[in-house]
């Protein structure tokens, strides 16, 4: 998977491409959580446009770090969920904590 | 059309996306809809990282899967012969992990059980894990329609 982050003001934006699952979710989960402990970003942004493929793996990560956000006082937000993606987002009732978003700009515009 | 795979693979991470592309693969012969194969995908992803974390806990032993095709139904079977479920009950709760501190989100039978048409657990401590899930391409209802 691959993987771009890029901090707007308060909030971390983490554009996302391949399949998120448990092989990559410790790696990202790495990558995440040392921006999220720096002074300045406590929200984030999960753009899954480039994400075909995502099991309850990804949904454990997404949900850690809407933990830890949390614990800042800060939110996490979705955008550009695939049919398949959205499907185990609802199944796992991800959608009344992390509201998802057809844009990265309108999930910006909503944190 | 009927015809069958079997897959043998050493438990890691790696082989996760391996094991549900070979299935899915597989199932693409059935002519399913993009919505059946992506539910095949989800759940053998599901079954083989169980395997990994929770049936060998990151030991890189062996799990098999397997699939059968008969008509338009699809037997998946997933195999380890790790530590095994003490409360298989417990364990299809929606929720339920043993595992927290790894964000688990005890989710991953909840998928199967819901993306598949048909599924099973059976295990003991210390015997391993079998998961065993049917796909039934066009729907339950198509086939009794």
């Amino acid at each position: 998977m691959q993987v771009k982050l890029k901090t707007k003001g308060e909030t971390l934006v983490v554009q996302m491409l391949g399949e998120l699952d448990h092989h990559v979710a410790g790696t990202l989960r790495a990558e995440i959580d040392a921006k999220l402990s720096g002074d300045k970003v406590k929200n984030i942004v999960f753009n899954f446009h480039g994400v075909e493929f995502m099991d309850s793996s990804g949904l454990g990560m997404v949900l850690g770090r809407y933990k830890a956000a949390s614990e800042k006082g800060g939110k996490v937000l979705a955008c550009s969920l695939s049919p398949a993606v959205r499907r185990v987002f609802e199944l796992a009732g991800l959608p009344s904590r992390i509201p998802v978003f057809g844009t990265e700009q309108e999930a910006l515009d909503n944190v | 059309m009927d015809n069958y795979m079997k897959l043998e693979i050493p438990a890691k991470s790696q082989n996760e996306a391996f094991a549900r592309v070979a299935v899915a693969l597989f199932a693409a012969q059935a002519d399913p809809t993009m919505d059946e194969i992506s539910d095949i995908k989800t759940a053998v992803s599901e079954a083989v990282t169980n395997a990994i974390i929770h049936g060998y806990e990151n030991a890189p032993k062996t799990i098999l899967v397997s699939a059968m095709l008969l008509e338009n139904r699809l037997e998946i079977t997933v195999v380890d012969y790790g530590v095994g479920i003490e409360d298989i009950e417990q364990a299809r709760q929606p929720l339920y992990t043993s595992k927290p501190e790894l964000e688990r989100t005890g989710m991953g039978f909840t998928i199967m059980e819901n993306f598949m048409d048909e599924f099973s657990v059976t295990s003991a401590p210390g015997q391993g894990t079998t998961v065993t899930m049917t796909k039934i391409f066009g729907g339950v209802k198509a086939e009794h329609a």
